[in-house]
């Protein structure tokens, strides 16, 4: 795992001020199917290779990221802020 | 050739080392191919073999045999499980580890030196009680230490630790460890004696189907057709399984172990800290062996990080005091299924002639012998073994989930 997550908001900082949640899906609509839910809630695409997932920078500016990176080298391409283009 | 006292003294004078089990080139088609060569997929021929008689089968490997987590755990086998869906499991995988070197004809250095889990707190207790009340319910030995006891065994501990003082702990007798690479070892002789072909460096890149049906795989050795396809890939299900268009329940994380340089003889059981996630005990070359989490986060990467290792390090310490001046020789990694519940899978799969073993978190050592005969059942007849039968695919749909911590679909927490 690289030792640093570019946080958009904080600068480079290390990836143990973060909590990890899992990856960034798509949340179904509130009416969606049951099949759609057990999807989002309990199936992985699981990659050997490149993945988004939601980052917490618990131990900084406490927002949620989108950070997508390689499962095999750990190399980081992107850090968004989960919540688009606000601060 | 069988093992004896005799053999040992005939080969030791005459100096001939035969191999324990033939690597053959593959054949154009098996009745099972088993995908992984670990010791999960070992068992699983092994025991299709001597159990239900089936020995056309091929375990295919992509690396050499044992070169998975059957070589990167920390030996430790036990069976004190709470769930009722676990318990029976784990027990008999604990009965098959009582009889597994007598059985398979090969010494996998089984030692039943007692596992002991700390608690600090009264609620910890309280729980810890209710486990060792489940596992007895169940048949499955177990017993409460109070601080005095758990000083008697251990006195090496810091039991004023003010933090995590401790006050007692659950022992397992039965529980212990046993040498891992001779458990690979000892079920890839005993299913090569049986008639199966055991062929290393032979990855798996594709599976096809015809109408529904699982028919071949194409391998870097040439394509393999087969009656029917199991999966043992631990850490790697999610890849195997996504060739057959599967999505599973699971997420690959890294787990850490370590071991020290070799100590005189220090601490005769496992021991494992309640309140943290810390497991130590000493292999009989003498290093210490132990470790803690996983790293958190998906890796394929078999490496782990140095926050890790401080981590464990600090919890080590907390516990037993002594070991702050204890050299770590190595530390290594391997990459395990996490579930969405903690607890593994094994069952068919939409396509009725491929089977699934998958999602063992990072306890899949202990369950190697149960794992195997329980997937070698349902290859064989069809259906779940009884004491497997818990272990669905689909009971993530059916909400009937076997959360042994009770953590959720969060599989970095369990």
């Amino acid at each position: 795992m690289a030792s640093l997550i570019p946080c958009p908001h904080c600068g480079p900082r290390p990836k143990e001020e973060f909590t990890v949640r899992g990856a960034a899906l798509p949340r179904p609509a509130a009416d969606a199917s049951t099949d759609e839910w057990q999807a989002y809630v309990y199936l992985r695409e699981n990659p050997r290779g490149d993945y988004a997932e939601h980052w917490h920078h618990s131990g900084g500016c406490r927002r949620w990221l989108v950070v997508h990176r390689n499962t095999a080298t750990h190399a980081v391409h992107s850090v968004a802020d989960a919540a688009g283009d606000r601060p | 050739m069988r093992y004896s006292a005799l053999s040992v003294l005939v080969n030791g004078l005459t100096g001939k080392v035969a191999p324990a089990w033939r690597s053959p080139d593959p054949k154009p088609e098996y009745d099972v191919v088993i995908v992984g060569g670990g010791g999960h997929g070992l068992a699983t021929a092994y025991y299709l073999a001597r159990e239900f008689g089936i020995t056309n089968v091929a375990v295919l490997e992509k690396g050499y045999v044992g070169s998975g987590n059957i070589g990167r755990n920390t030996t430790i086998i036990r069976s004190n499980y709470l769930l009722p869906g676990n318990n029976p499991f784990y027990e008999l995988s604990m009965k098959l580890w009582e009889g597994l070197e007598q059985d398979f004809n090969f010494n996998a250095m089984v030692s039943q030196r007692g596992v002991v889990n700390l608690f600090h707190s009264d609620a910890q207790r309280d729980a810890y009680r209710r486990r060792g009340n489940a596992m007895r319910l169940h048949g499955v030995d177990a017993e409460m230490l109070d601080r005095e006891a758990v000083r008697k065994i251990l006195p090496f501990l810091d039991f004023d630790n003010a933090r995590f003082p401790i006050k007692g702990a659950i022992r397992q007798r039965r529980g212990g460890t046993v040498r891992h690479d001779a458990v690979a070892w000892g079920y890839a002789r005993g299913a090569s004696q049986r008639g199966v072909d055991i062929i290393p460096h032979c990855e798996v890149t594709a599976i096809r189907q015809q109408n529904g049906h699982v028919t071949e795989v194409e391998t870097s050795r040439g394509t393999i057709r087969c009656k029917r396809l199991a999966l043992a890939t631990a850490g790697h299900s999610g890849v195997t399984a996504a060739m057959a268009g599967i999505t599973l329940p699971i997420e690959t994380h890294a787990l850490q172990a370590y071991v020290s340089e070799g100590l005189k003889p220090f601490i005769d059981t496992v021991v494992t800290f309640g309140a943290g996630h810390f497991y130590l005990s000493q292999s009989d070359k003498g290093g210490l062996v132990f470790g803690g989490d996983i790293e958190g986060y998906n890796s394929y990467a078999q490496r782990g990080n140095l926050a890790n290792i401080e981590h464990v390090a600090e919890a080590g310490v907390a516990m037993i005091p002594a070991l702050s001046r204890v050299r770590v020789l190595r530390a290594w990694a391997g990459v395990m299924d996490m579930s969405m519940d903690g607890s593994p899978i094994i069952d068919k799969t939409h396509l009725p002639n491929l089977y699934l073993n998958a999602g063992w978190c990072y306890g899949g050592f202990k369950a190697t012998p149960a794992s195997g005969l329980c997937f070698a059942h349902l290859i064989a007849t069809d259906a779940p073994h009884k004491v497997a039968r818990a272990f669905r695919l689909d009971r993530f749909a059916r909400g009937h989930l076997i959360d042994e911590k009770g953590q959720g679909a969060q599989p970095n927490l369990h």
